[in-house]
């Protein structure tokens, strides 16, 4: 009982987490057709920039600060990149974010080094908010959900109440239909682009203290968030917050489940001996692998649903 | 016996419903045009008809078979062959390779990738053939997106009639061309599509009554009249609704 | 018959390298040189085989490396059970079913994959890759974990009678079947499937209105791809009689792509151009530099924004001006674009061995030396000049780009006259 509740606890944080990185990853795409694989790079920038800033000036004013500077980022990567990529078609755009991938790699390497650095939860934060069954829950965790909560309805806010937001909305459900409006096209395409990566940053600084600011972060949160959005469906809001909390809970739960697909076929009479790869399948506990759990949901869901658990787009 | 048949066709885009229960037979070796105003739901009907879009009910029978739960690939391979509005060309090919892909499938030759294209002298001789057809021998190594505009037209009737298909269906063949670009248009078309059932949307009034046998008056996704082009010209709600407009 | 040229000069060059640095009075190969021609054959085939999507087929694959790391597991086992006298197939041969392992998991994968198109292909064979390079580290029967899993490749079973022992015979074993997969897949180019491939490409929706399965056609070039790569693997597998993770995971497919897209897509031969020139600079600068990631990566991106069709497509548009006799003419403009390149290049390498020896190079005790100097990372001069030279060579090379893209406007123009 006790794991269960702190497990859904933090599967609930850490997929918010996920959340907040996928709906921008969302959002830029149905809104650009471009799947920015950066997005995970950016993640991390945040991280770095929040590492940095704190330093100066503590963290709740880099809570601030750096998301805005991702935001930047994000802004001079679409006017002087993406938007000359966008010449040489589709498959160019794919190939620059992901040249970009490299690049912020190596950049934060070449800047904060290879070692993980010392971003730590604010001390005004760091204490168990309370105890559930002789097991804390940090205030952190707590302050996290906060944050993403008022991340969800500041997004659901700005789509709902503002003219971007309108066209936004347009662009969602009639992709060709963007260009027909009168609007400034460009402007629009770069706002939406910050946003994404204002998002990823603002991630960025509350996941780099929850898990570990280190150049290694983009490249172990990448894949996951692609999954989630492919899971959800691509360019479905909805679909991708239904799988970020899904993927955020059995992430947790795969952690502390201890059985194996042989254990639940022994009550069967099924007895699994010998020592072959299909044994080892069978008799690897869960948790054990729990980092291919979400690929192979993956799979499995677009083996039946190809556009993903909520996707209506084809692309 | 019909060549191409539909029944009570309908289909929704959400909650709007843009055809609105069209009946069509057309025989064999018939010439048929649709006209209608914009938005008549011209070009709609022939997605349906081809597969590109699934229809929300009724029935489409290709020589009295059904294709209307058919993939479009599958639609062709019965003998169904359609050109786009908007010229839809692989443009990165040459000329030569265009129209050799569009004969492939109809030759039997599937997906293979044992026959070496060179060695397939049939199958050259017969895009090479089709090349001078259409007046477009002196292009043949021309990248096919660096085409002119009426080339690429020419080009695409090619590709759509290259596979043999008996039933041809074209989305304003004329469309932005000059007069003499369509008078060569069309005597083009006349030519290649001999012996063949031809459906064709058109703009163009003196091409319509030149060459159909039979025309159909579309409106808002519902036929409001069908018949030799005298009946159709003399029809006076096709006058009120669409003639009249548009010869003043 | 140009291009009939340079592929001979591209064999007997492959065939004769290794001689040309024999050390005689040993009786030596270099092995370092035999290591990196090695690695460059298998490098040859995985590009060109990543390139049957890309380029051929316009399809972004990121699991590439998967199809080449499974023919490498596979042979690692081939070989095990060949030792054992399990498998009575001779050295020769083994590359094939190689083959054939990556041709089997390209099939799995690639019914998936297909379903799709651009951008969710592109994440599924993410996805695709990720799981694989993931249960490649958790189960250890077929894949060691993370120690990989290891071979003796002299199995005494050769046509030639040959042992493999040496270096240099594992390499003409390369070198032969880098040859029948480059002539195999030049051959594909040329049926139905692989035209259709490149239709596919460039009209998704007007080839299923001429009869094709798009699916079909992108599903069977997909395990072809795949069966290729698996032969790269292979090779990889006797060569190094080890094969880890790394034969498999996203570094390797992502390897596969700048390979191809900087050689050029565009072009059957652009990839092997990629993937020589990209092997030989990791294993030349990666070697000085612990930066040699960004300047691929930096050539990358600029080869997307400014070159899309790669050095091959570059290469090539020089054949009109080229034919028409008048390639003269640009000698004077791309001599003017040296100097200011140069700047760039040196402004820009200056800046990032300055930083990375700031933070890298001083957490491993490293020093920035040049010219036998030992360069003061922390003192202001290095800086200012590094910047100077970039700013100042990227504000020259624009101006003179622009001078070079009006002459070059106008030979166009000439020559197309």
């Amino acid at each position: 009982m006790e794991t269960l509740l702190i497990s859904l606890l933090n599967g609930l944080v850490y997929g918010m987490l996920l959340f907040m990185l996928a709906s921008g990853l969302t959002l830029i795409f149905s809104m650009m057709g471009v799947l920015n694989f950066a997005h995970a790079s950016i993640y991390m920038l945040g991280a770095y920039l929040a590492f940095t800033v704190s330093e100066y000036v503590g963290f709740f004013p880099a809570l601030i600060v750096a998301p805005i500077l991702c935001g930047l980022i994000g802004a001079a990567i679409e006017i002087w990149g993406l938007r000359r990529a966008h010449h040489n078609g589709h498959i160019a755009e794919l190939l620059f974010t992901f040249g970009l991938v490299f690049i912020i790699q190596r950049v934060v390497q070449m800047t904060w080094g290879m070692l993980p650095m010392a971003y730590r939860v604010p001390p005004s934060l760091d204490f168990p908010l309370f105890v559930l069954y002789g097991s804390n829950f940090p205030a952190y965790r707590g302050f996290m959900l906060v944050i993403s909560a008022a991340m969800l309805l500041g997004t659901w806010l700005l789509l709902k109440k503002t003219r971007v937001g309108l066209i936004i909305q347009a662009a969602l459900s009639h992709p060709q239909m963007v260009s027909a409006l009168g609007h400034n096209v460009p402007r629009v395409f770069t706002t939406v682009f910050a946003g994404g990566c204002v998002l990823a940053g603002l991630a960025g600084v509350i996941g780099g203290n929850y898990q570990t600011t280190e150049p290694g972060m983009a490249d172990s949160m990448g894949p996951i968030v692609f999954v989630v959005v492919v899971f959800g469906g691509l360019g479905s809001l909805a679909g991708c917050f239904v799988a970020s909390i899904l993927m955020g809970m059995v992430q947790t739960f795969a952690v502390v489940i201890d059985y194996s697909i042989a254990d639940l076929l022994r009550p069967l009479g099924l007895a699994i001996s010998g020592d072959t790869l299909l044994t080892e399948v069978l008799t690897v506990p869960v948790a054990r692998i729990g980092a291919l759990l979400p690929f192979v949901m993956m799979v499995t869901i677009l083996f039946f649903r190809p556009r993903g658990l909520m996707g209506t787009r084809d692309t | 016996m019909t060549a191409l048949s539909l029944r009570d066709v309908r289909k929704n885009f959400g909650p709007t419903e843009i055809i609105r229960g069209v009946s069509l037979d057309i025989a064999p070796g018939e010439r048929h045009c649709i006209i209608g105003p914009n938005g008549a739901g011209k070009t709609t009907c022939f997605n349906l008809i081809s597969g590109r879009f699934p229809i929300s009910s009724g029935e489409i029978l290709l020589n009295d078979q059904r294709i209307d739960t058919l993939p479009p690939h599958k639609i062709n391979r019965l003998g169904l062959s359609r050109s786009f509005q908007i010229t839809s060309i692989f443009h990165r090919l040459s000329v030569f390779e265009n129209l050799r892909c569009a004969l492939l499938w109809s030759r039997g030759y599937r997906y293979s990738f044992w026959s070496p294209l060179w060695r397939q002298k049939a199958l050259n001789e017969a895009a090479e053939h089709l090349l001078e057809e259409l007046n477009l021998a002196a292009r043949r190594d021309i990248l096919a997106g660096l085409l002119s505009y009426a080339e690429q037209r020419a080009l695409e009737i090619g590709m759509t009639i290259a596979g043999g298909a008996s039933v041809i269906l074209l989305d304003e063949p004329t469309a932005g061309m000059s007069n003499t670009e369509t008078d060569y248009a069309m005597a083009l078309i006349r030519r290649v599509t001999q012996g063949k059932t031809l459906l064709m949307v058109e703009h163009d009034m003196k091409v319509v009554f030149d060459l159909a046998d039979t025309i159909t008056v579309l409106v808002y996704g519902q036929v409001i009249a069908s018949g030799p082009p005298e009946a159709v010209r003399a029809n006076r709600a096709v006058q009120e609704a669409y003639l009249g407009a548009l010869e003043e | 018959m140009k291009s009939r040229w340079l592929i001979l000069v591209l064999i007997a060059a492959a065939i004769a390298l290794p001689w040309g640095f024999y050390d005689w009075s040993h009786h030596r190969h270099d092995g370092f040189l035999i290591s990196v021609l090695s690695q460059t054959g298998m490098m040859i085939v995985l590009a060109l085989s990543y390139n049957m999507l890309l380029g051929q087929a316009g399809l972004f694959s990121l699991c590439h490396a998967t199809f080449f790391g499974i023919g490498g597991y596979a042979m690692v086992h081939f070989l095990n059970a060949a030792g054992h006298d399990e498998l009575p197939v001779p050295m020769e041969i083994m590359p094939l079913l190689a083959g054939l392992s990556g041709l089997g998991l390209a099939i799995l994968f690639g019914a998936m994959a297909t379903k799709q198109r651009a951008t969710a292909f592109a994440m599924i064979t993410l996805g695709i890759g990720e799981l694989m390079a993931t249960a490649a580290l958790m189960f250890h029967h077929f894949f060691g974990g993370e120690g990989g899993v290891t071979t003796d490749r002299m199995i005494d079973n050769s046509v030639f009678g040959l042992t493999y022992a040496s270096g240099i015979q594992v390499y003409y074993l390369i070198v032969a079947w880098t040859l029948i997969a480059v002539a195999l897949m030049y051959f594909l180019t040329l049926t139905p499937l692989g035209r259709m491939a490149n239709a596919t490409r460039d009209n998704y929706e007007r080839a299923q209105f001429i009869g094709y399965d798009p699916r079909m056609v992108r599903f069977i070039q997909f395990a072809l791809s795949g069966f290729f790569a698996g032969i790269g693997g292979g090779l990889y597998a006797i060569t190094y009689e080890i094969v880890t993770f790394d034969a498999l995971a996203a570094p390797l497919s992502a390897n596969a792509l700048l390979m191809a897209y900087i050689g050029g897509t565009t072009v059957f031969g652009g990839p092997i151009l990629g993937a020589i020139l990209i092997t030989l600079l990791q294993s030349g600068v990666s070697l000085l530099s612990n930066s040699w990631l960004v300047y691929v990566g930096v050539m990358f991106i600029g080869m997307v924004i400014f070159a899309p069709s790669g050095l091959a497509g570059i290469i090539q548009a020089h054949g009109p001006i080229q034919r028409a006799g008048r390639l003269g003419r640009l000698t004077v403009p791309y001599l003017r674009l040296v100097l200011p390149a140069l700047a760039l290049l040196l402004g820009f390498v200056g800046l990032v061995e300055l930083m990375s020896f700031l933070t890298i190079g001083a957490a491993q005790g490293k020093k920035l030396i040049l010219f036998g100097n030992p360069i003061d990372v922390h003192a202001t001069v290095p800086w200012v000049v590094s910047s100077v030279s970039l700013v100042v060579g990227g504000t020259w090379l624009r101006f003179e780009a622009a001078v070079f893209h009006r002459v070059w406007e106008r030979l166009s123009a000439e020559v197309s006259r």
